[in-house]
C-alpha cells in the first residue's frame, strides 16, 4: 500500500503543483490517476519513486516512510514506464529489458530467462527480437517493451505515465487489454496516469480523478459513472457517458454476451440473461462472487463482472469504446 | 616534376624526420587535448551554469590567429617543442570541447529520466547512456581537431620545434618550389590520412541501434 499523507509540491518557480494530498493507493489494485494537463499527475507519481521531493508531507509504502530510504535502492524496488518510452536506442532489447536486473546484480542465466519469460508475455518471440534495437520496432512494440522493461525486476509497485498515449487508437485498445490480462497474472500494485477517461473506465480498479493540484474524487469506474461527486468531474467523465449509462441500464443482459467472459472455474451468482444491466449491477454488489453466472434455461451461457458489466452499460452502437 | 622527385630522394632522410616531427607534435596536441577537454566537457554538463564562459574563453583563445599565438607564448615560454605544444592543444581544446559538451546536453532527456528513475547513479548513467549516445560527437569533435592540429603544427618551425613546416619554410627561402612541395604535401596527406581513420573510426563509434 501507498499512503500519501498531506503531500505539498511546490517548485522553486512557485508552481504549486500539489496541494495537500491525502490518498491511498492499495495493494495489487491498478489505480489509475486521471485529470486534465498540468493537475500535477506526474508529479505525484514522481514523488513515489523519489524523481521528485515533497516540500511537505509524507509519503509511506507499507507504512514505512520513504523520506529516509536510499532513493537509488528505492528506484530498483519500483518499475517505472515513462510518459514518452525513453528506450535506449543504443542498447538492445535484451539490455534494455534486463537493466534492472543487471544493476540488481542478478546471474547472467536469471537475467536471460527473464527477458525471454517476459517478451513471451507480451507476444513478442525472443529469438525475432532480442537481438534488435528499438527503432527497430514498432510504436506498439516498444510500447511493450518499456512495460515488461518495468517488471523485469519483479517490484511489486510499477509506475506507469501515460505509456500508451502516443499509441494509434487500435494499438492502444490492443495494449490496454494486454495490460488488464497482465494485471490478473501479474498482480502488482501499478498506478497509472493518463487523460483518457476512456482509457481508465477500462482498465482501472479505481480512480482518482485530479484538478489542479487537489484530488476532486476517488472511486470505482462504477461509482464514477453512478455518482459523480461535483460537476467538474461529471463533466470529465462526460455528461454522454453517464446519461447512456442510464439508458443502457434497462437493457438485457442476453445483448452484450460478446462482452462477457466464456470461462470462469471459481464461484459465481447466477442470474437469468433476461435481467436488465441495472439488476446485474445490484445483485452482484451484494453478492460474496465477483462474477455472474448468465443462465438461460439451465445453461451458464456467459459470465461477466463488474467491469463487463461497465462496459455493457456504457456500449455505444458503432463499437466497444469503454 | 623531375626536380620534385629528385628533391624527394635527395632530402629523404629530412623529409622523414620532419613528418615524424610532425606527427609527434600534432598527435601529443590532441592526445593532451581530449585529455584536458573530455573531462572538461563532461563537468561543464553537470554545472551548466558555467559551459557557456568556459566554451567562450576557449572560443576566444580559437579567433587570435595562428601565427600571432605562436609570437605571444614565445616571450613567455621560449622557444622549443613546448611552446608549440602548447598553442597547438589551446587549438585543438575547442572542436572537442564544444562537441564532448553539446553531444552530451543532447542525449534525450526522456532517456536519462529513465536511467534515473529504474535507478541508475550517476556514473552509470554518464558511463552507458550520455557517453554512449555523444560519442559520435566526440568523435566528430576529435576529428575536427586533429585536423586543425596537423595544419597549425606547420608553424611549428617558427618557435624552432620542427616539422614539415621547417621543410617549407627553408624552400621558401630558397625559391626552391620542389622543396616547398616537398613539404606541403605530406601535411595534406597527413591531414586527409588522419581524417579518414578517425572518419572510420566516428562510424565504429556510432552506437548500433542508432545506424539507419
Ligand atoms: N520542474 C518543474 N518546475 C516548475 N514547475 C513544474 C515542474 N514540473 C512540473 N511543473 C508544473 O507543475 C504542474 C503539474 O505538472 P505535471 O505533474 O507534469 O502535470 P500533469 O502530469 O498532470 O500534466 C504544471 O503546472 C507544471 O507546469
Ligand atoms: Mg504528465
Amino acid at each position: 500500500m501507498i499512503r500519501f499523507e498531506n503531500v505539498t509540491k511546490r517548485f522553486p518557480d512557485g508552481t504549486e503543483a500539489l496541494k495537500d494530498i491525502s490518498l491511498v493507493l492499495p495493494t495489487h489494485e491498478l489505480t489509475a490517476i486521471i485529470g486534465p494537463s498540468g493537475c500535477g499527475k506526474t508529479t505525484l507519481m514522481k514523488m513515489i519513486n523519489k524523481l521528485e521531493k515533497p516540500t511537505g508531507g509524507t509519503i509511506y509504502i507499507d507504512e514505512n516512510p520513504i523520506n529516509g530510504m536510499d532513493e537509488v535502492q528505492l528506484r530498483r524496488s519500483i518499475g517505472y514506464v515513462i510518459q514518452r518510452i525513453g528506450l535506449f536506442p543504443h542498447m538492445t532489447i535484451s539490455d534494455n529489458v534486463s537493466l534492472v536486473p543487471k544493476l540488481l546484480e542478478w546471474p547472467k542465466d536469471k537475467k536471460e530467462a527473464r527477458v525471454r519469460e517476459l517478451l513471451q508475455l507480451v507476444g513478442l518471440d525472443p529469438e525475432t527480437y532480442m537481438d534488435r534495437f528499438p527503432l527497430e520496432l514498432s510504436g506498439g512494440q516498444q510500447q511493450r517493451v518499456g512495460v515488461i522493461r518495468a517488471l523485469a525486476g519483479d517490484p511489486n509497485i510499477v509506475l506507469m505515465d501515460e505509456p500508451f498515449s502516443a499509441l494509434d487508437p487500435i494499438s492502444r485498445e490492443q495494449l490496454q487489454d494486454e495490460l488488464r490480462n497482465l494485471q490478473q497474472t501479474i498482480n502488482k500494485t501499478i498506478v497509472f496516469v493518463t487523460h483518457d477517461m476512456d482509457e481508465a473506465l477500462k482498465i482501472a480498479d479505481s480512480i482518482i480523478v485530479m484538478r489542479d493540484g487537489q484530488v476532486e474524487q476517488i472511486g470505482t469506474p462504477q461509482q464514477l459513472v453512478d455518482d459523480p461527486a461535483n460537476e467538474f468531474v461529471r463533466n470529465f467523465i462526460g455528461v454522454e457517458r453517464i446519461n447512456q449509462k442510464r439508458a443502457f441500464g434497462e437493457k438485457r443482459l442476453f445483448e452484450f454476451l460478446d462482452l462477457f467472459t466464456a470461462e470462469w472455474s471459481g464461484g459465481a451468482e447466477k442470474i437469468s440473461a433476461d435481467a436488465t444491466i441495472e439488476k446485474a449491477f445490484l445483485q452482484l454488489d451484494d453478492s460474496r462472487h465477483n462474477y455472474l453466472a448468465i443462465v438461460e434455461g439451465e445453461q451458464i451461457i456467459a459470465y461477466a463482472t463488474d467491469r463487463d458489466l461497465l462496459k455493457a452499460a456504457l456500449f455505444k452502437e458503432q463499437g466497444v469504446s469503454v | 616534376m623531375k626536380s620534385f622527385l629528385d628533391t624527394l630522394v635527395s632530402r629523404q632522410d629530412m623529409i622523414i624526420s620532419a613528418f615524424l616531427e610532425h606527427i609527434y607534435l600534432s598527435f601529443v596536441a590532441v592526445a593532451i587535448g581530449i585529455a584536458i577537454a573530455l573531462p572538461l566537457g563532461i563537468i561543464i554538463t553537470r554545472y551548466r551554469r558555467y559551459a557557456e564562459p568556459i566554451i567562450g574563453v576557449t572560443a576566444v583563445f580559437q579567433t587570435i590567429p595562428s601565427l600571432a599565438l605562436f609570437g605571444f607564448l614565445v616571450p613567455i615560454l621560449g622557444i622549443g617543442s613546448p611552446t608549440a605544444l602548447i598553442a597547438l592543444i589551446i587549438y585543438a581544446l575547442l572542436p572537442i570541447l564544444r562537441n564532448t559538451y553539446a553531444g552530451i546536453v543532447g542525449v534525450d532527456g526522456s532517456t536519462i529520466e529513465a536511467g534515473r528513475g529504474m535507478g541508475m547513479t550517476r556514473t552509470q548513467i554518464l558511463r552507458q547512456i550520455e557517453l554512449p549516445l555523444a560519442l559520435p560527437f566526440i568523435m566528430a569533435g576529435i576529428r575536427t581537431a586533429t585536423v586543425l592540429t596537423v595544419g597549425i603544427a606547420t608553424l611549428a618551425t617558427f618557435v624552432g620545434a620542427g616539422g614539415l613546416g621547417d621543410i617549407i619554410y627553408r624552400g621558401l627561402q630558397s625559391y626552391n618550389n620542389s622543396l616547398v612541395l616537398a613539404g606541403a604535401l605530406p601535411v595534406a596527406l597527413l591531414a586527409i590520412g588522419f581524417d579518414q581513420i578517425l572518419k572510420w573510426i566516428e562510424k565504429r563509434a556510432t552506437p548500433k541501434g542508432l545506424k539507419t
